[in-house]
């Protein structure tokens, strides 16, 4: 998912740009003022656990493999703000030294993996696991909300493709949310069984985040929700939208509606949509995603079944 | 150039990566211009010509793998072309910058342009672990794998996730060591 450059244009670049440092921000402010400079090594130590775990690949149906973002897993770990940073730290190691990922498209690389990832990620995970407690509730909530930024990631990833007019938003669409619905899957299987796994041998490390890792400060919750909700508004919103014309007037109320005029093809796939495809093309598209859904859902719970058959009263037994 | 400052290496790398960005397609001279003074930088900084190609091919893939998607538009012919000569000058910048120029320098930079003092602690930190923890992990492998008879596909998840789990109590532990040791050396 990593953006090369040149895939991005001008508009794009600043616009994901101007996100990722406000959010990069907002983290270092709220790791600085909640957390201890102890936490300092172990952000460092984290971000590079977590690039080497992303060497580790795992298999993908079709021969092809994928491999870690762990967004999510960190998230979970170490709370949001410390996640934002871990994997913009990793992101921008592997921008420079690796030239894996474009320095132009630096800024789109951490909205979608460092910031989108890791927040919605999290929020999933900690609303779920509010209804769902215990090690069971973790493993749903982990499994489910690592598949979804996994798919979030990439649906941001082509939105902003789409809004450089680098490839047609009905295609990317399909290539790249259906190829990282399956990655997702990897994605959530991992983070939950490196859960299970520390639950088992460390069980201290998790307990200790469900008392410290919630996003106690409201400002920096109220932040990161309008930097990702300003994300997806441009990014988007203009392609997903239902309504025919959608893209033309955000794209005249934000004022870059010269894009349309310079890439005609890119509200084509609209046009072709709108008549006898809209009912048909966007109400299956909708009931495909939600089966999509469910059914990781009930994969999650499944999962956690398996690994803990006994229920989920193990951690409070512990002392 | 490895001797050069690094803050104008990493700003006219930064330039020149807007700039091939930015460039309309039919200022064709401009691209080739980068071209040619992209190959004179290697040619003065020595970086040898094989390994930078080389390495600019095992990039390549990603680039065409999502670059493939433009060619289903129309006009798409255009728009493939610039993305994969954008992409490649751009890559050919960073490997340069990135071959002549340390990383440690890199962060010296940041700090002075009043970065987060913060991140980039956490990025040096980072950077001078990551081979630590990438060996750990394969010794970790190999130590699995002496041990093992079979690579059965049924346990993979399981191993996968359980080397992935103690190299996160490893390098937690790790953290904690390093901390007392930047404390017991006046850190802060």
């Amino acid at each position: 998912m990593h953006i090369p450059d040149g895939f991005l244009d001008t508009k794009t670049v600043i616009a994901t740009s101007a996100l990722s440092v406000a959010g990069v921000a907002v983290a270092l402010r709220h790791f600085k003022a909640e957390d201890q400079p102890r936490k300092i090594p172990l952000l460092g130590l984290t971000a590079a656990f977590v690039f080497a775990s992303q060497m580790l690949n795992f298999p993908v149906a079709g021969g092809t493999s994928g491999h870690l973002i762990g967004a999510v897993l960190t998230a979970i770990l170490l709370g949001p703000s410390a996640a934002v940073i871990v994997i913009t730290s990793v992101l921008v190691v592997q921008c420079f030294l690796f030239a894996d990922g474009g320095v132009s498209a630096l800024g789109a690389n951490v909205f979608n993996m460092a910031l989108v990832a890791p927040l919605v990620g999290y929020a999933i995970y900690a609303a779920m696991h509010k209804v769902y407690s215990g090690i069971r509730g973790t493993i749903v909530a982990a499994s489910f909300a690592s598949w979804c930024s996994a798919v979030i990631a990439s649906v941001c990833c082509t939105g902003e493709l789409a809004l450089s007019g680098t490839v047609p938003w009905s295609t990317a669409f399909v290539a790249m949310t259906g190829v990282h619905a399956l990655i997702g899957i990897g994605e959530g299987l991992i983070t939950a069984l490196v859960l299970a796994a520390l639950h088992a041998t460390r069980p201290e490390l998790l307990r200790a985040e469900d008392e410290s890792g919630r996003p106690g400060d409201a400002k920096t919750f109220v932040l990161y929700g309008l930097l990702v909700v300003i994300g997806l508004l441009l990014f988007v919103v203009p392609f997903a939208s239902p309504l025919p014309d959608g893209l033309e007037r955000v794209a005249k109320d934000l004022g870059f509606d010269y894009t349309a005029a310079k890439h005609p093809a890119l509200p084509a796939p609209f046009g072709a949509y709108r008549f006898p495809g809209i009912a048909g093309g966007a109400a299956s598209a909708v009931v495909s995603g939600i089966v999509g859904v469910v059914a990781v859902f009930a994969l999650s719970v499944g999962l956690s079944f398996v690994l803990f058959p006994r229920g989920g009263k193990t951690v409070q037994q512990k002392p | 150039m490895h001797r050069l400052s690094a803050g104008a290496k990493m700003s006219g790398a930064l330039l020149l990566i807007g700039a091939i960005i930015t460039v309309p397609l039919r200022f064709g001279w401009f691209f080739l211009l980068a071209f040619g003074g992209l190959i004179t930088a290697a040619r003065v900084s020595r970086v040898p010509a094989r390994f930078l190609v080389r390495r600019l091919l095992f990039l390549e893939p990603f680039v065409a793998g999502v670059a493939v998607l433009s060619l289903l538009r129309e006009g798409g012919w255009i728009v493939f072309a610039g993305i994969v000569v954008r992409s490649t000058l751009s890559l050919a910048t960073i490997l340069l910058l990135t071959n002549t120029t340390s990383f440690s320098t890199m962060l010296e930079v940041l700090r002075k342009l009043r970065i987060s003092p913060t991140f980039i602690t956490i990025l040096a930190l980072m950077y001078r672990y990551l081979f630590v923890l990438v060996d750990e992990m394969e010794r970790m492998q190999r130590a699995r794998m002496s041990r093992s008879f079979t690579k059965g596909d049924r346990r993979l998840w399981r191993l996968l996730s359980t080397t992935i789990g103690e190299l996160f109590v490893r390098s937690s532990e790790r953290a904690e060591r390093i901390y007392a040791a930047m404390c017991a050396r006046g850190w802060q």
